[in-house]
């Protein structure tokens, strides 16, 4: 492994184009994640979490579009990189899994065919060659008697059973970086974990970094190294998961930590209330001056109305935007 | 843009057939039956005869102004018993369900099994030629649409709270079909009513064009094409007109249609074409 | 195994379709006041009449009339004709493979040329080729069928003398080609438009953002993962578009003068030859079933996710 890192992103910006006027839907967005590392995004939906997984992999559609900024991905840019040159990286180098088990494996195609295309796409393979990959594929994702689920279509699996296939396609290149976007919000309690883990051993194997995104900042925590907190388009902490739990710096942050329910304590026991943030997330069009949180912040003062905060940087490491940050 | 355009341009056809039609007395220039005059046959289209005349002298140009009156007659009236008994039977069928909900399946099921031209033609073959007859042969066969969409959008509204508080206050069964649930479904049934109406002027022409529409001498598009047909090497302009006539006016219905449902239906844009 | 019961099951299912229809074909003859009266015309004789009515069974009461009616068709015997004194069922299987030819010829030329061009228009909406396909469509879908065809005719018959104006001369292609063609406008452009619409739907689906995750081209998007599924959804408008196909047949087999069953309905409507109109529509009618009932066993080879269970 060598120092550089896989992918910096640098002051991106997305904008959205309604037809009149044009918005940022995420902006300032920066960090780092180095090789084999495990980084989260973290936020409610619609913070833009998502859309900025979708512009580090080239897919980002009109409306959207990304505005300004650097993507850095193995030392090279590749913000303006030409189609071709980014579909050689999507899939192979980059790969990226959703949401929706139900929904994002073709319906009318077996599941052994959806994961043989990534070997005919970008490793040169023949269908034949291909199809023997993909039932390799599907073993590794711990799929039982792979050579025969290969012919399966997708509704004839489990949702569990579906994002397995969605890892094999995703692993299927070895790429060197993984998105991955709520991969087990859709799924049972049970199945979540077990997907997570398998997700985390097969990375860890392959040296393969995750991007996880997600609303859960407990599972993000749980999994990645690094976490960062997105509100309203904007990064407002990046810390290492142990501290952002222990000290979270930004009251937006801890207003996450205190809404989550903690084994053994009063609360989960049902003596106590959760804790809740107060107000709703302002729509994209809609955005409030200064610090984007303010209209919800205990703490806010004039300046938090008046002023968008810089980047703090925290003696114990990561990063912090807020004027009254802990 | 685009939804406009059609709006618009589909709009303007229709609106001018319609005027056409009620000022053809007043545009045309001859009378479109009595002034035959075998001296003027087959002249081709000039000065005297914009259009042309026909081989009996007649003047083309004032036939198809006249020819428009029962193409929109029958298209309009046609239209509008299909969209009564569609209406009628889908509403009512998905609002009290049961066995009349059944009979009406049914009943669609046949209509969708007989090719609706064909039905017409049958109904033509029965009751002879005529205005009247194509209004009731065209009127009888091409409601099934209709019907499925008012019966399913009956049967999803029927479960809504403020339907069931209607029923709570007492309201008559045929009170709440009119007045709560008809409201919510005319959109889609407008949309498919106009370019129903498009199909009926092609339906009319079509029956005209066999010998079985309006009785001759009278005009029609359709029957003017079938005495073209004998005529096509000798005067071909014969044949222009009428079929023009009949293409901006379905034109027209049909961009209109589309546009409305633009509007009216948008969530069934993505799915119908 | 399951393809069989299926096939069985959905036969079953026709069954009360088909009765009901030929029953509606029946009372629209044969007890509708006044229908059969008018197709003497006034000059008989009484007494003609009365033993014409006698020899076809029409003093009997209807329902009498109608068990033997039934009777009659299970054995395949749609009647004699009242105008060539020859059994309905050998005027219609000899009209049977022309119309089969004009048909099909048809929905092919539509299918082949209608999809693709619905697939070339969605995959830049909004686009030169698009609105140019859409205009087309909506054209095609306005144009009067046998208007269409005497154009045809004059252009390519009379005018560039390329085609036989009409007939059905050897059944050979150069006569097929114009009546073909001037069929298989409106549903060409119907499945176009249909294409268009399911094609730009299913790019928003889920698995779409899938496959160009995967660093596909669009093209091969389009060719792997949106053609089945858009295929799916065009199968059903194709099996809905063989009803209106066969009853502008009628239209388009009398302008060329083409010897099918749709000209046999028109001819036998005009002279008032009762049972030959029954026949032909109730042939028109088990076709039309028969038709669609294949395309649903089509749709099992299509979509996995049907069943015949």
């Amino acid at each position: 492994m060598t120092g550089a890192p896989l992918l910096e992103v640098e002051d991106l910006r997305i904008d959205l184009d309604d037809g009149s006027r044009r918005v940022a839907a995420a902006e300032s967005v920066s960090f780092r994640i180095d090789r084999g590392e495990t980084f989260g995004l973290v936020g409610e939906s619609g913070c833009g979490k998502s859309i900025t997984a979708l512009a580090l992999i080239g897919l980002l559609r009109p409306p959207l579009s990304i505005g300004a900024g650097v993507i850095r991905f193995d030392g090279r840019e590749i913000q303006h990189l030409s189609a071709a040159a980014q579909r050689n990286l999507r899939g192979n180098r980059i790969a990226m899994i959703f949401q929706e088990p139900m929904t994002a494996l073709n319906p009318v195609s077996p599941v052994g065919r959806q994961i043989a295309e990534m070997f005919v796409l970008h490793k040169g393979k023949s269908w034949r060659e291909a199809n023997q990959l993909a039932v390799e594929a599907l073993g590794n994702v711990r799929v039982p008697a792979p050579e025969r689920r290969v012919h399966d279509y997708p509704h004839q699996l489990s949702g569990g059973m579906r994002q397995r296939v969605m890892i094999a396609i995703a692993l299927a290149c070895g790429p060197d970086l993984l998105i991955a976007d709520e991969p087990t919000t859709a799924l049972d309690v049970t199945v979540q974990a077990e997907i997570i883990e398998l997700m985390r051993n097969l990375c860890a194997e392959r040296g393969t970094a995750i991007l996880m995104i997600s609303h859960d900042l407990g599972l993000v925590a749980n999994v990645c190294r690094r976490v960062a907190v997105m509100y309203a388009g904007r990064i407002v902490e990046e810390r290492g998961s142990a501290d952002i739990f222990r000290a979270p710096s930004h009251p937006y942050t801890q207003g996450l930590v205190d809404s989550l329910p903690r084994l053994g304590s009063r609360a989960a026991l049902g003596r106590n209330r959760l804790k809740e943030i107060a107000g709703v997330v302002p729509a994209i069009s809609n955005f409030p001056d200064g610090c984007r949180f303010n209209p919800r912040c205990a703490r806010a003062t004039d300046i938090c109305r008046t002023l968008v905060p810089t980047a703090d940087f925290l003696e114990a490491g990561g990063l912090v935007r807020c004027h009254h940050h802990a | 843009m685009k939804l406009r355009a059609n709006l618009i341009i589909g709009g303007a056809l229709f609106a001018l057939a319609i005027v056409v039609g009620l000022l053809a007395p007043w545009l045309a220039h001859t009378d479109p039956v009595m002034d035959a005059n075998l001296l003027n046959a087959e002249e081709p289209p000039g000065w005297t005869w914009w259009f042309g005349t026909d081989d009996q002298g007649r003047d083309i140009y004032s036939r198809v102004l006249y020819g428009a009156r029962v193409s929109l007659t029958v298209g309009i009236v046609s239209q509008l018993i299909n969209s009564v008994i569609g209406v009628a039977l889908g509403l009512s069928a998905g609002y009290w369900g049961g066995w009349w909900d059944d009979v009406v399946n049914a009943l669609t099921n046949v209509m969708l099994a007989i090719p609706s031209l064909i039905f017409a033609l049958a109904i033509m073959a029965v009751l002879g030629p005529g205005l009247t007859s194509l209004l009731i042969a065209l009127g009888l066969t091409n409601w099934s649409y209709t019907c499925r969409i008012a019966r399913a959008s009956a049967l999803s509204l029927r479960s809504q709270g403020y339907v069931q508080a209607a029923t709570v206050l007492g309201y008559g069964d045929l009170r709440i079909m009119i007045t709560q649930l008809l409201p919510n479904m005319l959109g889609p049934i407008v949309v498919i009513a106009t370019l129903g109406m498009g199909s009926a002027v092609l339906s009319e022409a079509a029956l005209s064009f066999l010998g079985l529409g309006v009785r001759p001498p009278f005009p029609s598009w359709g029957s003017m094409l079938s005495d073209a047909r004998d005529q096509i090497t000798t005067a071909p302009w014969l044949s222009v007109f009428p079929g023009l006539a009949i293409f901006l006016t379905v034109l027209g219905l049909n961009l209109l249609g589309d546009g409305l449902r633009d509007i009216l239906d948008p969530q069934s844009r993505s799915r119908r074409a | 195994m399951p393809m069989l019961s299926f096939l069985i099951r959905r036969l079953l299912q026709t069954i009360p379709t088909v009765l009901a229809v030929v029953m509606l074909v029946f009372v629209l003859f044969s007890v509708v006041p006044g229908s059969i009266a008018s197709t003497m015309s006034d000059d008989v004789d009484p007494q003609v009449e009365l033993r014409l009515k006698q020899q076809l069974g029409l003093n009997d009461p209807v329902y009498v009339r109608f068990g033997k009616y039934i009777a009659k068709l299970a054995t395949g015997d749609f009647g004699t004709s009242f105008r060539t004194r020859e059994p309905v069922t050998t005027m219609i299987a000899k009209r049977a493979w022309p119309t089969l030819q004009l048909i099909f010829s048809a929905m092919a030329f539509s299918v082949v040329v209608g999809v693709p061009l619905g697939f070339v228009a969605a995959l830049r909406p909004g686009g030169l080729v698009d609105s140019a396909a859409m205009v087309l469509a909506v054209s095609g879908l306005s144009i009067a069928k046998f208007w269409l065809g005497l154009v045809l005719m004059y252009l390519f018959a009379l005018k560039l003398g390329w085609l036989p104006s009409f007939g059905y001369g050897d059944g050979s292609l150069k006569y097929l080609l114009l009546p073909a063609v001037t069929l298989g406008v409106s549903p060409m452009a119907l499945f176009a438009r249909t294409t268009r619409a399911a094609v730009l739907e299913i790019m928003t689906a889920d698995f779409v953002r899938t496959a160009r995750s995967k660093g596909m081209s669009e093209t091969r998007v389009v060719k792997w993962h949106v053609t089945r599924n858009a295929l799916v959804i065009i199968l059903t408008t194709v099996g809905l578009q063989f009803g209106g196909l066969m009853g502008q047949a009628v239209v388009v087999e009398k302008l060329f003068s083409w010897p099918g069953i749709g000209s046999l309905l028109v001819d036998s409507v005009l002279q008032r030859d009762i049972p030959a109109v029954q026949g032909s529509i109730l042939v028109v009618v088990l076709a039309f079933l028969a038709i669609n009932l294949l395309i649903d066993l089509l749709y099992g080879v299509i979509d996995p996710r049907i069943r015949y269970a």
